[in-house]
């Protein structure tokens, strides 16, 4: 059974964040990627989980239902600029602030590294 | 993380490795561990466990947090039978990130036109399935109905590591075929690891219902069974 030879037509590239920022690293695109490496409660994606940005903001993967994606690409364009690994914490949002959160009441810790030449 | 360190994880990833990446979250450091370099590892210990379970996560060190993230190869679903089910469940399956390859010796079934995007061998599983490569982040699922070209590669999943082993057909026809592998030498034990009448009880009754089933079994078997 060999499947190396047809693997990269068959298998969905979109599907896999740390492909795209090989791709996208490779292209000349700045990149960073976010990982959940922590979770409590009713978190929304599992530790390990990863999203994927450019230095125009550009994503794909996530790290959540979608709740704080907004504040991460934020985040790593910044950490992109810098050069420097951050790590972010969000818990459960606090509506009357409009503060980024998770609705599902969880908390989740997402480090935030720049991919390096 | 270093660009050479992503390429060296996507690589093993495309091998079908294990591999873990452990990063110091103080300094940023990461390092790529595998099972040829875990022994030199300080975290040596924590790391195996890890790798067997393929759960990630911190760590405390003397010297602060250290995060361990297991990556298990991408999990590969292999189809016996190029039929109506099967051209529904390889799209699904490859939306949930398996690797998909469909065999099928009746090259009337296994065309490309009808198989658009999916790795596809027009072979019998007796000539093209290579029984080293049903490793246990594996599954197969055998949907011919017809026990010439079923029972081969059941047979050599029931002797792997498979995460997964599905069988189409009725309680009847089932029977029966436990009764040949039963002959063929096959234990009560080995036999119940096949999921046959195939797919969850959702009542599905077209083949994309039948394939819906089949997908959220072996999505059960991997989340809720498997030690990975």
């Amino acid at each position: 059974m060999s499947m190396t030879a047809s693997d990269e037509n068959t298998t969905n590239p979109l599907a896999d964040p740390l492909e795209i920022a090989q791709q996208w690293h490779a292209n000349g695109r700045s990149v960073a990627i976010a990982t959940v490496v922590e979770t409590w409660g009713s978190a929304p994606r599992q530790v390990g989980s990863h999203l994927v940005i450019d230095g125009e903001g550009n994503f794909e993967g996530s790290v959540s239902g979608g709740c704080v994606e907004g504040a991460v690409v934020f985040e790593a364009v910044e950490a992109i600029e810098t050069g420097k690994p951050k790590m972010l914490e969000f818990g459960v949002a606090d509506e009357t602030a409009w503060e980024v959160g998770l609705s599902c009441g969880g908390r989740i810790r997402v480090y935030v590294e720049p991919v390096t030449v | 993380m270093e660009s050479t360190l992503l390429e060296h994880i996507n690589s093993a990833r495309k091998l079908r490795k294990a591999v873990a990446v452990v990063t110091d979250l103080t300094t940023g450091v990461a390092r790529l561990v595998d099972t040829a370099n875990v022994d030199d590892d300080p975290l040596q210990g924590e790391i195996v466990s890890r790798l067997k379970s393929g759960k990630s996560g911190i760590v405390e060190t003397p010297v602060g947090e250290t995060f361990i993230q297991v990556h298990v190869p991408p999990l590969r679903l292999v189809i016996i039978g190029a039929v109506h089910i099967s051209q529904a469940l390889a799209p699904m399956a490859q939306a949930c990130g398996l690797d998909v390859l469909v065999m099928d010796p009746r090259t009337a079934f296994a065309t490309a036109a009808r198989f658009e995007g999916v790795a596809l061998l027009a072979q019998w599983p007796q000539d093209a399935l290579n029984a080293d490569q049903l490793d246990r982040f594996t599954a197969l699922v055998a949907v011919t109905h017809d026990p010439k070209i079923d029972d081969y590669p059941i047979t050599q999943a029931l002797q792997s590591e498979c995460f997964y082993i599905g069988a189409l057909g009725s309680r009847k026809t089932h029977g029966k075929r436990c009764e040949r592998l039963s002959a063929a030498g096959l234990s009560e034990t080995q036999l119940a690891r096949i999921s046959a009448p195939i797919g969850l009880d959702i009542g599905a009754a077209s083949p994309q219902e039948i394939a819906v089933a089949v997908m959220a079994q072996i999505i059960e078997a991997r989340r809720k069974k498997a030690s990975f």
